[in-house]
């Protein structure tokens, strides 16, 4: 039956069916994953995966007094805009877009000029003390020199202007995370020496419908202190604490381990990787925090809250199973990492995933990954439409949880759909996640709407 | 949240805050959506294709297909013919369209890549056609985009037989497929063979069928831009977005054309009208004359909500300037009127516009953006704002009721649905307008003057 699954020939080994009815894939054997990942998208493919510029731009992006200035033209100041759902406790400088919006003359004699009196006039007109300076393909190609027009303008200013030279063509979206990664090392380098304090940094949180809250809260619950945050609700004053963590917590790992490697090799702390989406993984991750800092008084605690936790997130779901049971899901996010806490999210819910896919997921992802589905799983890296559409239908998918362009398409199949995205309707980390998350998975797939397309689907 | 604005203004000319405009491709794109089985293509990186296709997704709420040539360190050194080369026998092999629309991006652009020559050196399937336009994204806006990829279509596609089709091109701009339903209603209604180009009803509004459609029913043919040659003439709505491709179909093809406004308001749709009854002879059917009275009806017993508030009104420029008239024709006062796209024209238009109903004061700019138009705003307030979804914080900091009509509106559902042309969409945004000034007037009064009957 697979076998009218059409595939572009160069996608064959980006795709493992574990099944092994897809002959052309490049698993089969469906034991260990051996997966062709981290490779730009095949030209002519509609491919769902964005660029170097965008990985930089969602991972600084939550800075919220940093002035974030896109130097090319409009368009991509005009579609990362105030897109993401961070939430501030505090300045909402970010959410304001700036931008040099090169025209054609600048492109032939060069932007280094508008980009320094664009800053010159964020200096001297709204006082910025940070500003991240993000160059697009246009300045990567014209040439122009970020780099010292940067630290030019910090000399002239006396403030932070960190270069991020995301030109979209140089690389995939991860070497994107990994320049935004670079920028806040060159923030925080210069608090190398802060003085020791007791507490945790959370990396890789994005606060997105509040989520570093929720995180934070339960750590305050067990004892435990967060000294500061990237990027998720972080500002220039909290983002100097953070050499002085004893412990960096890792909540998105394709974004930010590198981060927390650099800041193991410049600061000497530890990390750990931690994921709290799912009951099973929040309990776990704040088991694994509390043992990596030997804090027993915390391990005790933690397991108290824990146990009240987890019964609590039990007994919410339990209503909901009857309308669960032998439902599948499909799932298709950004990084490795969800896309394994999701796998073990839906098992908590009694739905067995059938199609998992991600835009920049790791060998070692697509291992864990491999391990964590059934026999009958599709495993893809970086999907378009067309193999994502044929392989939820011949699994026979109920559910898609993806990003902003799956949604239209999830519908259109008659697939209800979650967001675990940037257009996350509310928190789905942590045990309130976890109710929020049932309830919408509920909504969705449950709606009276299908009533009245199922007839037509068939 | 824009509690930073200053109220003080001062010139920027090397930073754009908040911007009422995007990049040329998206306009492509979007063009490129209103023909038949056609997929856009992006010659750029990923990230091009990636961000177009999420705004249209989030404007339209539908999928937004479009493929891309992926370029990468190598391609921009070496150019990205390889990489168009091998993405459009990708494209042809997979996803079968009957024709790709190649556009440009800054990138391609800069590096200079020749896609005509490429596309001229290519192995082509039978029956199959790539086009391709430039739209480098550092000139214009989308809106040049928009048409910049009509133009692409009409240099590939289309031809003059000799002999006439006896239909009238009509060119609806850059609206939604709610607009391109009314138009192709009106012209139906006024018995006025025509051909909507382009045309994303049945596409970019396409109903739920329980299958994933890639190419829907809706878009126009490529025989009907091939055939736009025979035309007897062009009816462009929108001189700001149409008077270039007009233009070029009567360079190349000799076919005239008549720049009219959009059809937005009583007078301009009444201009269509009698256009469309110019060339077929018909009178204006009963069906019309009663939807127009009703519509006069409406006004009258609305205006005293309506009559001498100010509104900002911000967006595309052809857009903008039919709602400016719109606004003149319900007694209301636009104060400021700007659009992000740099186009001087547009400040002419409405000037003239405003200086016909006797408005002074009226702030009207061209190359704006929306800090701006909030400093403005900071400076003497509104009764109104009218515009897409980023104007939303504006209205928040300054407590003023938006209602959202254009592009992108990001944060509602149904509107690309509906029309604001013809006296259907005139309707609509009288009763959404004044229904907000009301909304408005109700949680405001004071107990003792909340009325029951207004």
């Amino acid at each position: 039956m697979i076998k009218n699954v059409s595939v572009l020939e160069e996608r064959r080994k980006s795709i493992l069916d574990k099944g092994g009815a897809c002959s052309g894939c490049g698993g089969g054997s469906g034991i260990t994953s051996n997966i062709a990942c981290d490779t730009t998208s095949v030209s002519g493919a509609v491919s769902q995966r964005a660029c170097v510029y965008s990985g930089a731009r969602v991972v600084l992006n939550p800075v919220t007094d940093a002035y974030h200035l896109i130097h090319g033209p409009i368009g991509c100041a005009s579609y990362t805009w105030d897109i993401r759902g961070s939430l501030t406790s505090g300045p909402e400088i970010f959410r304001t877009s700036f931008s040099t919006d090169l025209r054609e003359t600048d492109v032939i004699f060069g932007g280094e000029k508008k980009l320094s009196s664009a800053i010159d006039q964020l200096a001297e007109k709204a006082s910025a003390k940070l500003i991240f300076v993000y160059g697009t393909c246009i300045a990567g190609v014209i040439g122009d020199d970020i780099d010292a027009v940067c630290a030019r303008a910090e000399k002239k200013h006396g403030i932070r202007v960190i270069p991020v030279k995301a030109s979209g063509f140089s690389g995939t979206k991860s070497q994107g995370y990994k320049l935004a990664c670079d920028a806040i090392m060159q923030v925080i380098l210069p608090y190398k020496d802060v003085p020791k304090a007791d507490g945790v940094n959370i990396l890789g949180d994005y606060n997105l419908a509040g989520e570093m809250w929720i995180i934070k809260n339960y750590l305050k619950e067990i004892g435990i202190n967060v000294i500061s945050t990237a990027t998720g609700d972080a500002s220039f004053e909290s983002l100097k604490k953070m050499p002085s963590a004893r412990l960096n917590v890792v909540q998105c790992a394709g974004s930010s381990t590198y981060l927390a490697r650099r800041m193991a090799e410049e600061f000497g702390i530890p990390y750990i990787n931690v994921s709290f989406f799912g009951i099973s993984d929040t309990a776990d991750s704040l088991r694994r925090i509390a043992r990596a800092l030997g804090d027993s008084a915390a391990v005790k605690r933690a397991e108290v809250f824990i146990a009240a936790q987890t019964k609590a997130a039990e007994a919410f779901i339990e209503p909901y199973r009857p309308g669960f049971k032998g439902k599948k899901a499909a799932i298709f996010v950004g990084g490795g990492f969800k896309a394994i806490s999701l796998i073990k999210q839906f098992n908590e819910l009694g739905i067995e995933t059938v199609v998992v896919g991600t835009q920049t997921g790791k060998e070692e992802d697509y291992e864990v990954i491999s391990s964590l589905v059934g026999g009958d799983t599709v495993i893809l890296d970086d999907a378009n439409p067309s193999e994502l559409e044929e392989f939820m239908l011949l699994k026979g998918a109920d559910i898609l949880v993806g990003g902003v362009k799956e949604r239209p398409l999830a519908y259109k199949l008659g697939i209800a759909f979650c967001d675990h995205n940037h257009e996350r309707r509310h928190a789905l980390a942590g045990f309130e996640g976890v109710r929020n998350f049932t309830r919408e998975v509920n909504l969705s797939m449950n709606s009276p709407v299908w009533a009245y397309c199922r007839r037509e689907c068939g | 949240m824009l509690d930073l604005t200053p109220k003080t203004m001062t010139e920027r000319k090397a930073l754009r805050i908040n911007p009422c405009k995007t990049c040329q491709p998206v306009g492509a794109m979007y063009a490129a959506l209103g023909v038949h089985k056609c997929l856009p293509h992006s010659h750029g990186s990923q990230g091009c294709a990636s961000y177009h296709r999420t705004y249209l997704s989030r404007h339209f709420k539908e999928p937004a297909m479009a493929s891309t040539s992926s370029f990468t360190e190598g391609a921009s050194v070496f150019g990205g013919g390889g990489n168009l080369k091998t993405a459009v026998r990708n494209v042809f092999d997979i996803y079968n369209p009957d024709i790709i629309a190649v556009h440009t991006t800054c990138l391609s652009e800069t590096i200079g890549d020749d896609v005509g020559a490429c596309i001229a050196d290519m192995d082509i399937p039978e029956g199959k056609y790539v086009v391709h336009t430039n739209t480098p994204s550092y000139v214009g806006s989308h809106i040049n985009g928009f048409y910049n990829m009509m133009q692409g279509f009409i240099n590939y596609l289309t031809v003059s037989t000799g002999t006439p089709n006896g239909k009238t091109a009509i060119f609806p701009g850059f609206v939604n497929p709610g607009d391109m339903r009314e138009i192709k209603r009106l012209a139906g209604l006024m018995k006025v063979p025509f051909i909507l180009f382009p045309d994303t009803s049945g596409v970019m509004d396409a109903p739920m069928v329980g299958r994933f459609e890639m190419y829907p029913k809706g878009g126009t043919t490529i025989n009907e831009i091939r055939s736009l040659g025979d035309c007897t003439e062009v009816l462009a709505l929108g001189p700001m977005t149409n008077t270039e491709p007009a233009e070029l179909l009567k360079k190349k093809f000799k076919v005239p054309f008549t720049l009219l406004p959009l059809p937005i308001g009583i007078e301009a749709t009444d201009r269509f009208l009698m256009e469309l009854s110019r060339i077929s002879k018909a009178d204006v059917p009963y069906e019309l004359e009663e939807q127009r009275g009703q519509l006069v009806d409406i006004l009258l017993d609305s205006h005293q909500y309506t009559y001498q508030k100010t509104v900002a009104i911000y967006g595309d420029p052809d857009i903008v300037t039919g709602l400016t008239s719109l606004c003149l024709e319900m007694g209301m006062v636009p104060k400021y009127v700007i659009t992000g796209t740099p186009m001087e024209e547009f400040t002419k238009e409405v000037t003239a516009l405003l200086e016909r109903y006797g408005v002074t004061g009226a702030v009207v700019k061209a190359n704006s953006d929306l800090f701006e138009l909030h400093q403005l705003i900071k400076n003497e307030p509104v009764d109104l704002l009218l515009g897409g979804s980023y104007g939303k914080a504006i209205a928040k900091a300054e407590n003023i009721p938006l209602v959202r009509a254009g592009f992108p509106i990001l944060d509602r559902y149904v509107h690309s649905y509906l029309p604001l042309v013809g006296y259907t969409g005139m309707i609509r945004i009288v009763e959404r307008i004044t229904n907000t000034l009301m909304d408005r007037q109700d949680a405001t009064c004071a107990d003792e003057d909340l009325e029951t009957v207004m």
